[in-house]
C-alpha cells in the first residue's frame, strides 16, 4: 500500500478521527471489510446528534405540530420552527417566511416549476437550464413546458465539464422567463460561476432558481448576496434525515405564486364556495410534514456549523487533490469533469472497463462508490459513455480511504482486464 | 440432456471449491470472456433488455421443440452471469423454461445480482426468458 503523504495529513483542518467517532455506521463491516463510504454525493451518513435528536423527539416529544393547544404540540412546533430560524440565518434569508420545508431538492424544484408555470409561463416562453443538470432539474421543466407550450433551452457543457458564460449569454433571450441552474454538478463536481449567472439572468429580466443540493454543505451560501430568486437543497446530503429539504424563495415572489399542493397546513379557511390560503411559509407546506426529520435536520445544521464551512471546504479540497493524484497513476484512467473550480467529486473510467464491473469488485472490498449515469444521462451522452465510476467525499473521509480506493481499483483492473 | 435442475446443481458444485469471493468472480469473469458475443447486427433495440447500468441483449431461437438462447452484455460480470443463465435454460422445452425454478444464484451467494437496486438487467432477462417459454408453449398448442 502506498503511504499517505504526511504533509497532507498534518494540514487537515480538523481531527477526522473525532468526526468519525460521531458516525456509528463507519464502524460496520461490509462483505467482511471495513466500510469505506465514498458515495456522499448520493447521500451522506448521519452523526449521533441527528440520530439521537430524532430518536429523542419520537421517544419523548412527539405529536402533530401547529394548531395544537396541548404541551407536546407546542414543544414540537417550537422545535420545528427553530429549524426554520436556524436555516434562515445560515443562508441569510430576510425572513423565516422565505424558508419552506420540502421533502428534498426534487420536491422543491417541482414546487416552483408547477406554481411558476401556472403564474407566469405562456406559449413561446423559454426556460434555460444547463447540460449538466440532474434529472430533477430537467424533467419538471420539461413537464411544465409541455403544459404551457414553453420551450426548454440548454446551455451545452464544454469538454472539461464546465459551461461557457459566453454561450450562456447568447442563449438568454427576451423570452427567457426563468433560468434553473445547478451550483455544483453532482456527476462532474464542477462549481459553476453562479453569481455571474444570477446577475446575467437578472440583467436579462429573467428569474433564477439555483439547485444547491451539492453545494449547501460545501460552500457558504448567502442568498441576499447571491440575489438568487429561488434556491433548493436536500437535508439528506448534508448529514440530515431523508425526506427533508429546503426551498428558499424571495418573499414577494413566493407571495405572488399560487399554492402547489392543497390541504393541511396550507389553508386559512375552507368553504365549499371559496377556500383561502395560509400565509408564507405555510402556504407551501401542505399536509403533516416530516416533523421528526426537520427537527433532526436542525441537529445536522448545528453539526456543520460547529465544524465550520471553511474547514469542511479545505478538507474536501485536500481529499480531491490527493484522490486525483493517486488515481492519476492508474494506467488508462480518464477523468470526467476537470474544472479548476471543483468540489469533492471524482468521476472516472478506466480503459474500456464498464463502470458496473468496477462497482461490483469494489463492493466486495467494502468500498462504496456510485456507478452509472448519476441521474445525469445527458452528461453521459455528451461524453458518449454508458456511465462513470464516481467517488464523492464527506466530512469523515480520510486519505487512507483514498489509498484503499486506489488499491481496490488496481485490483479491479487486474481482475477485469 | 441434463435437466435444468441438474445443470444448476453442477454450477453449485463448481462454486463449492471457491471459498473466496475473488475466486468466484474470476470464474464469472472468465465465463463472460468465453461467452460468444452477439454480432453487432443483432444488437438492435428489439433484442435489448435495459438495466439502468449495464445492458443485456437476448435472442431466442425455437427449434425442434427446444428454445435456445444467446445473450450478451456490455459489462463483463453481467455477461458472465448472463452466460450462466443461458447455460442453465438453453436447449430445454418452452414448458420446462417457463416452469423453471432458478435457485443456483442464491446457492452460490450471488443473489445480490438479482436485486432491483443493481439495475443490471438480469432480473428482466430472466423474466424475458420465461416469457419466451410461455409464448412458445402457447404457440405449440396452436400448431
Amino acid at each position: 500500500m502506498n503511504s499517505v503523504n504526511n504533509d497532507i495529513i498534518q494540514s487537515i483542518p480538523f481531527d477526522v478521527d473525532k468526526i468519525r467517532a460521531q458516525f456509528p455506521i463507519l464502524n460496520i463491516q461490509v462483505n467482511n471489510k471495513p466500510l469505506v463510504y465514498l458515495d456522499n454525493g448520493a447521500s451522506t451518513q448521519k452523526p449521533n446528534s441527528v440520530i439521537e435528536t430524532t430518536n429523542f423527539y419520537y421517544s419523548n416529544q412527539y405529536s402533530n405540530i401547529h394548531r395544537g393547544v396541548h404541551k407536546l404540540s407546542q414543544i414540537g412546533t417550537d422545535l420545528y420552527e427553530k429549524t426554520r430560524l436556524n436555516f434562515q440565518h445560515f443562508i441569510n434569508a430576510t425572513t423565516p417566511s422565505e424558508i419552506i420545508f420540502t421533502k428534498g431538492t426534487t420536491h422543491g424544484i417541482n414546487t416552483i416549476a408547477y406554481t411558476y408555470g401556472r403564474k407566469y409561463l405562456q406559449k413561446g416562453d423559454e426556460i434555460l437550464i444547463s447540460g449538466m443538470e440532474h434529472h430533477s432539474n430537467i424533467v419538471p421543466w420539461q413537464i411544465v413546458c409541455e403544459i404551457y407550450g414553453a420551450i426548454l433551452k440548454v446551455v451545452p457543457i464544454e469538454q472539461n465539464g464546465t459551461i461557457s458564460l459566453e454561450k450562456f449569454k447568447t442563449l438568454l433571450s427576451p423570452k427567457t422567463k426563468l433560468v434553473a441552474m445547478t451550483y455544483i454538478s453532482n456527476s462532474l463536481g464542477t462549481i459553476n460561476p453562479i453569481k455571474e449567472i444570477i446577475d446575467l439572468s437578472h440583467q436579462n429580466g429573467s428569474h433564477i432558481l439555483v439547485d444547491a443540493a451539492q453545494a449547501i454543505h460545501h460552500l457558504p451560501i448567502d442568498v441576499q448576496e447571491l440575489d438568487c430568486d429561488f434556491l433548493v437543497f436536500s437535508g439528506h446530503k448534508m448529514y440530515g434525515p431523508t425526506g427533508t429539504g429546503i426551498l428558499y424563495g424571495k418573499e414577494a415572489l413566493l407571495d405572488a405564486l399560487p399554492p402547489f399542493e392543497g390541504g393541511g397546513d396550507m389553508i386559512k379557511e375552507v368553504r365549499f364556495d371559496k377556500t383561502t390560503f395560509n400565509d408564507l411559509p405555510f402556504k407551501f407546506e401542505a399536509g403533516t410534514p416530516n416533523i421528526a426529520g426537520i427537527i433532526g435536520l436542525n441537529a445536522a445544521l448545528d453539526f456543520i456549523k460547529e465544524i465550520g464551512l471553511p474547514q469542511i471546504m479545505a478538507h474536501d479540497k485536500q481529499l480531491l487533490d490527493y484522490c486525483h493524484q493517486q488515481l492519476g497513476e492508474i494506467d488508462g484512467i480518464r477523468f470526467f469533469g476537470t474544472s479548476q473550480e471543483k468540489a469533492g467529486v471524482v468521476s472516472f473510467l478506466i480503459n474500456e472497463i464498464h463502470p458496473y464491473d468496477i462497482g461490483v469488485i469494489l463492493d466486495n472490498l467494502g468500498i462504496a462508490i456510485r456507478t452509472g449515469h448519476h441521474c445525469t444521462q445527458p452528461v453521459m451522452d455528451f461524453y458518449n459513455i454508458p456511465g462513470t465510476c464516481r467517488a464523492s467525499f464527506g466530512i469523515y473521509n480520510t486519505m487512507e480511504e483514498i489509498d484503499v480506493l486506489t488499491n481496490g481499483l488496481k485490483r479491479a483492473v487486474k481482475m477485469l482486464s | 440432456m441434463k435437466t435444468i435442475d441438474e445443470i444448476q446443481n453442477e454450477i453449485i458444485g463448481d462454486f463449492e471449491m471457491y471459498s473466496d469471493w475473488a475466486d468466484k468472480y474470476e470464474y464469472i469473469i472468465d465465463m463472460g470472456k468465453e461467452l460468444k458475443p452477439i454480432s453487432g447486427a443483432l444488437k438492435i433495440e428489439d433484442n435489448i433488455i435495459k438495466g439502468c447500468q449495464s445492458r443485456v441483449w437476448l435472442i431466442a431461437d425455437y427449434e425442434n421443440g427446444k428454445l435456445n438462447f444467446q445473450a450478451d452484455s456490455d459489462a463483463i460480470i453481467t455477461k458472465g452471469l448472463v452466460g450462466m443463465l443461458t447455460k442453465v435454460l438453453s436447449g430445454h422445452s418452452p414448458k420446462e423454461i417457463a416452469e423453471s425454478n432458478l435457485f443456483f444464484m442464491e446457492k452460490i451467494g450471488l443473489q445480490e445480482h438479482l436485486s432491483p437496486t443493481r439495475a443490471n438487467g438480469l432480473l428482466a432477462m430472466i423474466k424475458q426468458m420465461k416469457t419466451y417459454g410461455l409464448a412458445y408453449m402457447t404457440k405449440e398448442k396452436m400448431i
